[in-house]
């Protein structure tokens, strides 16, 4: 599987980003493996070292496996004094895990991510690639219960 | 001709080549500019930020180890705003850094201990935010302590662009940025070769070899164990400069006095081995001119070396001498040879080799070297554990009065000694495999072209009966990668090696630069001390390997003739594959001969 997605590609080294997104956003557990990186290390002729510091540096990469949804809450000060601690102590509460952590059922990932660009619904966060805005405490609870729902 | 340019540092006139920087030249004219993150040897990285200085026209202070002189230039290197500004950011370091200053392995070596001092640093500027992470320890050869790191980046660039290993980097960013090994596996999951150059460039205690001083001793003060000891050529050449004497003065006979001194029962040499070493690969090597092969020899000397070959050109492992280290030679025959001469039960030989380099701890634990019937070598100390233990046991070395070693694996020629310096073994080989092959004695035996710190050596010997000997020799893996790179090619587009014969040894420098040498060392000191050695190698009476009285002792006692049954048993070794991502061993490659 690794091996085919790399092989969309150009084997040139401008193409790591790419190939690391594809990777990622297409395993079920949305990270990259180890074994991930030796492919495409093999296939881009760069050492696993390089890719995995290139993976760490930026925050959308992870290297353990995650949830099927994957909540980034804000943390930056606009959605801060809009209360986004609240809404992150709720959010743990709900889902009883940490930050970085993911649920033992394997349905969700809590992150924090900087400014998502739309201060304007502070406090806000966004579920995969989806944007939920304008929180409160009973619409996280409204939001978790209806994905759990769903599932 | 390069261009010039004039500049000012602090007022002094300078003219130097525009392709300095800053901090070049200042150095060059004696001016010490605060520095932490920079070294001599190495690209810099702009990390620290300690080495500012103010630029006449410049707002702002700029780093001195990444700004290029520039015609007119006027730098002052020292005025209260730099020094508030260093003061602060070493302030900063020390807040995040494991402040144990006193039992630190670079305890009066470290380069930020130094810093601060120098700087006047208060310690309690600011409180610690330092939160402490697991030490890793799971290399035989080298410890990695992230909580003395200081993030400045000279591991990372010699494991990357000098040794070409691609074993650390730089993982996460911002404040949570640390070096680390790929998904933080650990050295021993890595494709590390144990060089241990990120140890002697660490300018703080982060990186060090992972000590065997305790067990040594154990064994010592053991009444039942008998303890030999070795020392590496490039030892006798490293202990001076720590102990106020000139650096590159060979001291091997104060070496052996401090041995016996420490307790050691048995106090031969490694030097002794390198001669064998030279019976055995040279003998190999002719015997592979004379097939008409048209794949070259490698050494196998230098384990870091081995274990880059066995993860990157493990294709190329058939080319790589049979023969084992002269350390692992001397321990397969410390308890096969030694114990039937001196008539000791082996079980109670400890043998303690005393190396240059971090890598020899993993080579004494390889599983294939135990043909003696036991683990050959015990235990191996660095130079830096060696001389550790002088002071331990309160010896005053500078004054010490010379002794000699024990006799019967300590006889050494001047080819045995120069094993220490790249190119070292190559001339060695030569000054032998020339009366291998033509039955004569090669009269110029001072072969300059192998010698120096040129990354890669060329050079062709006639050797009447064969034609010209061609001959190469790497030291640094980068420059490894150079010439296997072209072996690898020649094979594959001609058929045929561009060299007969290669000399690698995984260090700058070769043993004089290895991992476990003194620390705060460069490649101006590496040069010193590869000279002394050079220096030692003239004043010997014996500077050829086959005229080495105990070596053809133990061919006539022992062994037989060089490349016999029992020396193929106990004198060679075979090779594996290994892994790239995690330098695990994939395969056997090479078989070894019964």
């Amino acid at each position: 599987m690794y091996k085919e997605i790399c092989g969309k590609y150009a084997p040139t080294k401008d193409n790591l980003i790419y190939i690391l997104h594809e990777i990622q956003d297409t395993h079920p557990q949305h990270y990259i493996s180890e074994e991930a990186v030796q492919v495409i290390s093999d296939y881009l002729k760069i050492p696993s070292n390089h890719i995995y510091g290139v993976l760490t540096f930026y925050s959308m990469y992870s290297t353990k496996p995650r949830g099927k949804n994957i909540i980034r809450l804000c943390e930056s000060p606009p959605c801060y004094i809009k209360g986004s601690d609240n809404i992150l102590r709720k959010l743990k509460n709900a889902l009883n895990i940490k930050v970085g952590e993911t649920t033992q059922d394997g349905l969700f990932t809590l992150e924090l991510a900087a400014c998502l660009g739309v201060c304007g619904n502070a406090p806000v966060m966004m579920i995969n690639d989806d944007v939920y805005g304008d929180l409160t405490e009973e619409k996280v609870d409204e939001i978790i219960t209806k994905i759990r729902g769903g599932k | 001709m390069a261009k010039t340019v004039n500049v000012w540092i602090d007022g002094v006139h300078l003219e130097v080549p525009d392709s300095m920087t800053i901090i070049e030249a200042a150095d060059k004219q004696g001016i010490n500019i605060p520095r932490l993150c920079y070294h001599p040897d190495l690209p810099p990285t702009a990390n620290c930020g300690v080495c500012v200085v103010e630029i006449t026209g410049n707002p702002v202070p700029k780093r001195a180890c990444c700004t290029p002189v520039a015609e007119g230039m006027k730098i002052t290197t020292n005025t209260n705003k730099l020094r508030a500004y260093r003061k602060t950011l070493v302030e900063m370091i020390l807040s995040n850094h494991e402040v144990v200053c006193p039992t630190c392995a670079a305890n009066n070596k470290c380069e930020l201990q130094s810093l601060a001092n120098n700087l006047g640093v208060d310690p309690d500027a600011l409180p610690s935010i330092l939160q402490k992470k697991k030490v890793d320890d799971s290399s035989f050869s080298i410890i990695r302590d992230v909580n003395k790191c200081i993030a400045c980046g000279r591991c990372v660039t010699v494991c990357n662009e000098v040794q070409t290993v691609y074993a650390l980097t730089f993982s996460d960013r911002g404040i949570d940025a640390h070096i680390d090994t790929a998904f933080g596996l650990g050295m021993a999951n890595s494709p590390c070769v144990n060089c241990g150059q990120c140890t002697v460039y660490c300018p703080t205690g982060a990186l060090r070899e992972k000590s065997e001083i305790d067990a040594v001793w154990e064994a010592i003060l053991d009444p039942d164990k008998h303890v030999i000891v070795q020392e590496a050529p490039a030892i006798r050449v490293s202990l001076a400069e720590e102990f106020g004497m000139e650096l590159g003065t060979v001291t091997a006979k104060k070496m052996y006095a401090a041995l016996r001194k420490i307790g050691f029962d048995s106090i031969m040499d490694t030097n002794f081995t390198a001669d064998l070493t030279i019976m055995e690969e040279g003998t190999e090597c002719v015997a592979k001119l004379k097939s008409g092969s048209k794949r070259p020899l490698i050494t196998s000397c230098s384990p870091g070396w081995i274990k880059f070959m066995e993860t990157y050109y493990p294709d190329l492992a058939d080319c790589v001498s049979t023969a084992k280290s002269p350390m692992s030679m001397f321990g397969a025959l410390s308890k096969t040879y030694y114990a039937q001469e001196q008539k000791i039960d082996p079980a109670k030989i400890v043998s303690v080799a005393i190396m240059p380099c971090t890598a020899k701890k993993f080579e004494a634990r390889r599983p294939e070297l135990k043909d003696s019937g036991f683990q050959d070598t015990d235990y191996v100390l660095t130079t830096r554990e060696f001389i550790r233990m002088i002071k331990e046991a309160g010896i005053d070395f500078k004054h010490v009065k010379e002794e000699e070693a024990d006799a019967g694996m300590s006889f050494y020629t001047g080819a045995g000694t120069i094993f220490g310096a790249t190119g070292g073994v190559m001339e060695a080989a030569i000054r032998s495999a020339y009366t291998l092959v033509t039955g004569q004695e090669l009269e110029a035996i001072d072969i300059q072209a192998v010698r120096g710190l040129e990354g890669v050596k060329e050079a062709t010997i006639p050797v009447p009966g064969f034609g010209d000997l061609k001959v190469a020799v790497a030291h640094g893996l980068s420059n490894a990668r150079i010439v296997m790179d072209k072996i690898r090619e020649g094979l594959a587009t001609k058929g045929e090696s561009p060299w007969h014969f290669v000399e690698i040894m995984a260090c700058p420098g070769g043993c004089v630069g290895g991992g476990g040498q003194p620390y705060g060392n460069n490649m101006a000191m590496r040069a010193r001390r590869g000279q002394g050695l050079y220096q030692e190698d003239k004043n010997l009476p014996i500077r050829k390997s086959h005229h080495n009285p105990e070596v053809k002792r133990i061919y006539e006692r022992f062994i037989g003739e060089p490349n016999s049954p029992l020396a193929h048993k106990l004198l060679h070794t075979h090779y594996f594959k290994r892994s790239v991502s995690n330098g695990q061993v994939v395969e056997e490659v090479t078989h070894k001969h019964h």
